[in-house]
């Protein structure tokens, strides 16, 4: 923890010496210009309707993409015909630039919510895909033999049998899923949404606005780290609590 | 009325080289209703190959296999098979939600698990495993216990601990079982009839009833048991 801290008093006043050296506030502004203009937004509520409206849409296509990707995963591993019809799918998927199927969701579903949704969770839905297929092909035949000799019904088996094998496997998945849904939910603001982290950002661009630009950054990637210290990593301490803990 | 009847008449499996690897020949036998039976043969002949085909696992060969009407299967596989994410209590109960607290804080004790329940499989050595893996097959109380050489890899006073520990329980609530052993002398202390197989393709090349029920199995006996099982295999 004491590390953690040096660090990052590290970050900050690298900052502010940058932005000593840089000697111009519009390129560079200082840690106290940022904080301020924080405060000012918060002040006039501008910024949590800004961040709650990006957290919102991150949310709904982070849960679309992980329950989709993960359902058509499993299938994937588990049934060899699921693999071979869905794998020339996935690799489209997978190597379509984000801004094409960005761009792509506008033109063919309007500007709208809808659209923008889908386009986050369909940049996100093969990655996951991927990783939980790898997961299922790993699956213990031993286990799977045991689970029907004692004819232990479908939920069960999910739930203690199959879902704790694949959780290492979700785990990654939600994980690099998390930061990278956050960064294209801010480019689909951008292009085509009128509130949002991302639309803020859009506009302080075309006035050069820096600080505004830091303002909105940080105060996002913040969250972002509440989420991860708070709910991400409890959650996977309380998944990983059988393994025996590292000397 | 027989409970258990298996006729085998050919089991391959396809060989990763190509070709096909036989396993089981022509192999056929019976056990009565609350019968135990043990099954002795080789490494390799290929009988956790016949356990998993009686357990219903392999649908891939010739021949077939009856069981106890609606009969509840319990299963001690080779290896312990827990879920390393539960708990030792929770193995056993997720494959026998039926149970009773009394039943299983009984069964517990029985096999010397009482101080365990709540270790998770990753806690426990190989022996208090394969306790626990017993404890979850008695606990379905099954129509049919097929155990896959369950006291390997033990030190001997435990295995004869276990084994005594397994034949009151099958005296105490009667269970139609199928036990697999390289050990002669731990299928004579247990078992009704024995069934000696050849190696792969295994086949049955000897069976040998014992009378007496094993509590009244005296020493002598036994040693002309093994007398009789020495000459029975040397003919074969
Ligand atoms: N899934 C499989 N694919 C191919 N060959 C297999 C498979 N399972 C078993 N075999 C082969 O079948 C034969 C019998 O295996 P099995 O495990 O039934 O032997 P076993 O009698 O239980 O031996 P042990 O006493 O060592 O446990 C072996 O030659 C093994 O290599
Ligand atoms: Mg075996």
């Amino acid at each position: 923890m004491a590390i953690r801290l040096v660090s990052f008093a590290l970050l900050i006043a690298a900052w502010y010496a940058g932005a000593q050296f840089a000697g111009d506030a519009r390129v560079l502004p200082g840690p106290w210009a940022v904080a301020l203009m924080m405060a000012d937004e918060a002040r006039s509520g501008t910024l949590a309707f800004n961040l709650g409206a990006t957290l919102s849409r991150v949310a709904i296509a982070f849960a679309l993409a992980m329950l989709i990707g993960s359902a058509i995963g499993w299938a994937m591993g588990r049934y060899r015909t699921a693999d071979r019809f869905g794998d020339p799918w996935l690799i489209v998927l997978l190597n379509l630039p984000a801004l094409v199927i960005i761009v792509l969701a506008y033109i063919w579903a309007g500007l709208t919510e809808t659209a923008a949704i889908i386009a986050v969770a369909l940049n996100k839905l093969p990655i996951a895909a991927v990783t939980v297929r790898e997961g299922a092909r790993a699956l213990d035949r031993g286990l799977d033999d045991m689970a029907q000799v004692f004819r232990m019904n479908a939920l069960t088996r999910m739930r203690h049998v199959v879902l704790p094998q694949l959780a290492p496997y979700l785990a990654a998945a939600a994980r690099s899923g998390l930061s990278l849904v956050w960064k294209i939910v801010l480019i689909v603001e951008l292009l085509g949404r009128p509130n949002g982290v991302g639309f803020e950002i859009g506009t302080a661009f075309q006035l050069f606005d820096v600080t505004k630009i830091l303002t909105y950054a940080l105060a996002f990637t913040a969250v972002m780290l509440v989420i991860e210290t708070f709910l991400v990593q409890p959650v996977e301490r309380h998944v990983a609590r059988w393994r025996p803990k590292a000397a | 009325m027989r409970r258990l009847e298996v006729d085998v008449r050919h089991k391959s499996f396809a060989a990763a080289s190509g070709g096909r690897l036989d396993v089981i020949g022509s192999l056929a036998f019976s056990l009565g209703n609350g019968e135990v039976g043990a099954l002795v043969g080789p490494s390799g002949c290929g009988k956790t190959t016949l356990l998993r085909i009686i357990a219903g696992l392999d649908r891939d060969y010739d021949g077939s296999v009856t069981l106890p009407d609606h009969g509840r299967l319990g299963v001690v596989f080779q290896e312990p098979r827990l879920l390393p994410w539960r708990t030792l209590e929770q193995n056993v109960r997720l494959a026998a939600p039926d149970a009773s607290d009394e039943a299983l804080t009984a069964l517990f004790r029985a096999l010397g698990l009482d101080a365990h329940r709540q270790l998770f499989p990753g806690e426990l050595s190989l022996g208090l495993a394969r306790r626990a893996a017993l404890a979850r097959a008695f606990a379905v109380e099954p129509e049919l216990l097929l155990l896959d050489e369950p006291f390997v890899s033990l030190d001997d006073t435990l295995a004869m601990r276990l084994r005594d520990e397994l034949a009151e329980l099958v005296t105490r609530r009667p269970v139609t079982t199928l036990l697999v052993t390289h050990n002669v002398d731990e299928a004579i202390g247990l078992a009704d009839r024995l069934f000696f197989l050849s190696a792969s393709p295994a086949r049955v090349i000897a069976e040998v009833p014992v009378a007496r029920p094993r509590e009244k199995r005296t020493a002598e006996e036994l040693a002309a048991l093994r007398a009789e099982i020495a000459r029975k295999l040397g003919q074969a």
